[in-house]
C-alpha cells in the first residue's frame, strides 16, 4: 500500500520529460504523483534482450498509452507491471519496478494480491462461462466473500462502473457468453474494478470490436481515470492520441520517447517517434 | 522538420497528397504575387485595363483558397495526420486565408488606381506607393520562399522586414497629410493614395503571418503574438 513518505518522494517529478523543452507559454505541466516507477528495468526471454534499460514513472489516476510498430516490447513491458511475465518459461528481469512505492519484486509480495491491485484486461474479451453476475463476484468469492448484500451491492457498483449496468439489469442471471463482444469486454473490465485495483492494465482492449463498441470503451477510460491509474497498449495511434494523458513510444524494446500525449502526437522531440506516428519508414 | 521529410510516408499516396496540396499553396502564392505587381503597376502608370484584369482575377484567388481548403479538410479526414503534417495542414489553412485576404488588399489597390486614373490629367507617378508596393510585394515572396523552403532563418526575416513597410506607409501618411492642409483640392486623390497604401501595408502583415506560420510549421511553436525576441529564441531551440 501507498506509503505517504516514499510517494512524496516521488512526486513532482512525475513527468520530468514531459516538460523538458516546454515554452512558457504552453500549458504547464500538472503536478502529479507518481503511480508506477519502472527503473533500469531489463528482460530477457532467454538470451534474447526484449526490454532494454527502461525508466519512466507514470502519474497516478491519468491514462499512459504505449505505442510502437509490433514486437518493440509495450505488451511485454505492460505485463511486468502485475507480474504476468513470471507465468513464461526462461524470463529474467532486471531492474526495479515500484507501485505506489512498493517494489513488486520484493519477497514479500504476494502475487495473487499483486494481480488483485493490479487488474489486466486483454484483447480477446475472456468471461467466464457463468452467469453475468458470477463473473463480476468472480474476485470477491476467490477472497471468500459470502455476504450477499456485499456481493450485490459490488455486482452493481462495478457494472455501472463499466457503463454496462442498464444493458444487463435484466439479465444478470444469464450466460456471459450470450452478451456482444464489446460488453462482453466491458464485463470483463467491471470483473477488475468489482476488486477494487488501484491500476488497470489494458492490452489492445478495443482490438478486437467495432468501432462503436471501441468508442464506448474509450469513454469507459475516461470515466475510470479519476478512480485508476490506467494504462493502455494500443497499435491504434489515434486512440492513444484519443484516450491518453501521456504516451511512451517504444521501438525494438527501448523507450524512444515519453511525453504529454498532447505534445508527443503535435511536436514530438524524437525523429523516430515522428516517423512512426506520422507513418513514415524510419 | 527537414526539407525531405513531406515524403517517405509508407503510403505513396499520402505522399502524393502532401506534395499536391504544398503546391497548390505556391502556385495560390506565384498569383497572388502578382496580382500586387500589377495592381501597384496600374496604379503607379494608369493603366485602368490592367487595374480591370487585375480586379477580375481575384475570382481565381478566392476559387484557389476553396479548392485548397477542401483538399485540406479531406486530407484531415481520411489521414488523420500527425506531428509535421499535421503542422503542415494547419499552416497551409492559415496561409491560403492570409493569401486571399493579400488577394483582396491588392484588389483594392487596383481600384484606387482605376479612380485616380479618372482625377489625374496629367498623371503622376506615385512613387511612394511604387516603393511600398515593391517592399510588400518582396514580404510575399520571401515568406512564401520560406514556406517552399522551411526556413525560419527566411522567415525570421520576413518578420523583421514588416518594420520597414510600416515605416514607409506612415510616411506616406504624413506626406499626404501634408498635401491635404495645403490643398484643399487634393483632398479627394491623397485619400485615394493613402487608402492604397493602407492595403499595401495590410500586404505585409499577412506576409508576416504567413512568415509565423512557416516557424510553426517547422519548429512546432507558435509565435504569434510574440516579441522578435521570442522568435528569435523559438528559432534557435
Amino acid at each position: 500500500m501507498l506509503n505517504e513518505d516514499t510517494a512524496n518522494d516521488l512526486l513532482n517529478h512525475a513527468i520530468d520529460m514531459a516538460s523538458l523543452g516546454m515554452d512558457a507559454n504552453e500549458p504547464e505541466t500538472e503536478t502529479l504523483e507518481t503511480s508506477i516507477e519502472v527503473e533500469h528495468l531489463s528482460l530477457y526471454y532467454g538470451d534474447k534482450r526484449a526490454l532494454n534499460d527502461i525508466s519512466l514513472r507514470l502519474p497516478r489516476n491519468r491514462v499512459s498509452a504505449f505505442i510502437g510498430p509490433s514486437g518493440c516490447g509495450k505488451s511485454t513491458l505492460l505485463r511486468c507491471f502485475n507480474r504476468m511475465n513470471d507465468l513464461v518459461d526462461g524470463v529474467r528481469i532486471e531492474g526495479t519496478i515500484r507501485i505506489n512505492g512498493q517494489d513488486i519484486h520484493a519477497r514479500t509480495v504476494d502475487v495473487s494480491a499483486l494481480r488483485s491491485k493490479v487488474g489486466m484486461v486483454f484483447q480477446r474479451p475472456n468471461p467466464f462461462p457463468k452467469s453475468i453476475y458470477e463473473n463480476v463476484a468472480y474476485g470477491l468469492r476467490l477472497q471468500g466473500v459470502r455476504d450477499r448484500r456485499r456481493l450485490d451491492e459490488t455486482v452493481e457498483r462495478a457494472l455501472r462502473g463499466a457503463a454496462l449496468w442498464d444493458e444487463v439489469k435484466d439479465r444478470l442471471h444469464e450466460s456471459a457468453l450470450g452478451m456482444s463482444g464489446g460488453q462482453q469486454q466491458r464485463l470483463v473490465i467491471a470483473r477488475a474494478i468489482a476488486v477494487e485495483p488501484e491500476v488497470l492494465l489494458l492490452d489492445e482492449p478495443a482490438s478486437a470490436l467495432d468501432p462503436i463498441s471501441t468508442l464506448k470503451i474509450e469513454e469507459l477510460i475516461y470515466e475510470l481515470k479519476d478512480r485508476y491509474t490506467i494504462v493502455i497498449v494500443t497499435h491504434n495511434m489515434q486512440q492513444a492520441a484519443r484516450v491518453s494523458d501521456y504516451t511512451a513510444f517504444l521501438y525494438m524494446g527501448d523507450l524512444i520517447e515519453f511525453d504529454d500525449t498532447r505534445r508527443l502526437f503535435t511536436n514530438p522531440g524524437k525523429k523516430q517517434t515522428e516517423d512512426y506516428i506520422t507513418g513514415r519508414y524510419g | 522538420m527537414d526539407k525531405t521529410s513531406l515524403g517517405h510516408h509508407i503510403s505513396q499516396q499520402y505522399n502524393a497528397e502532401l506534395e499536391g496540396v504544398r503546391n497548390r499553396v505556391l502556385a495560390m502564392g506565384g498569383l497572388v504575387e502578382q496580382q500586387i505587381a500589377q495592381a501597384v503597376a496600374s496604379l503607379c502608370e494608369g493603366d485602368t485595363a490592367l487595374a480591370e484584369a487585375v480586379i477580375n482575377r481575384d475570382v481565381q484567388v478566392n476559387a484557389l483558397e476553396v479548392s485548397i481548403d477542401e483538399e485540406c479538410s479531406q486530407i484531415l479526414a481520411r489521414r488523420q495526420p500527425a506531428a509535421s503534417d499535421l503542422r503542415l495542414i494547419v499552416a497551409i489553412i492559415k496561409t491560403i486565408t492570409d493569401l486571399e485576404r493579400i488577394g483582396d488588399q491588392a484588389e483594392k489597390v487596383a481600384r484606387m488606381g482605376e479612380r485616380l486614373a479618372e482625377q489625374d490629367q496629367p498623371r503622376k507617378g506615385y512613387d511612394e506607393i511604387r516603393t511600398l508596393g515593391r517592399l510588400a510585394g518582396e514580404m510575399v515572396r520571401d515568406a512564401l520562399d520560406a514556406f517552399a523552403r522551411l526556413d525560419t532563418e527566411a522567415a525570421m526575416q520576413v518578420v523583421q522586414g514588416d518594420a520597414q513597410v510600416d515605416h514607409e506607409y506612415e510616411g506616406i501618411m504624413r506626406q499626404r497629410i501634408t498635401h491635404m492642409m495645403e490643398d484643399p483640392r487634393q483632398i479627394t486623390r491623397s485619400l485615394d493614395v493613402m487608402w492604397a497604401a493602407r492595403a499595401l501595408e495590410r500586404i505585409g502583415d499577412h506576409a508576416r503571418n504567413i512568415a509565423e506560420y512557416v516557424i510553426y510549421l517547422v519548429k512546432g511553436k507558435d509565435v504569434r503574438h510574440t516579441s522578435i525576441e521570442q522568435i528569435e529564441k523559438a528559432i534557435l531551440d
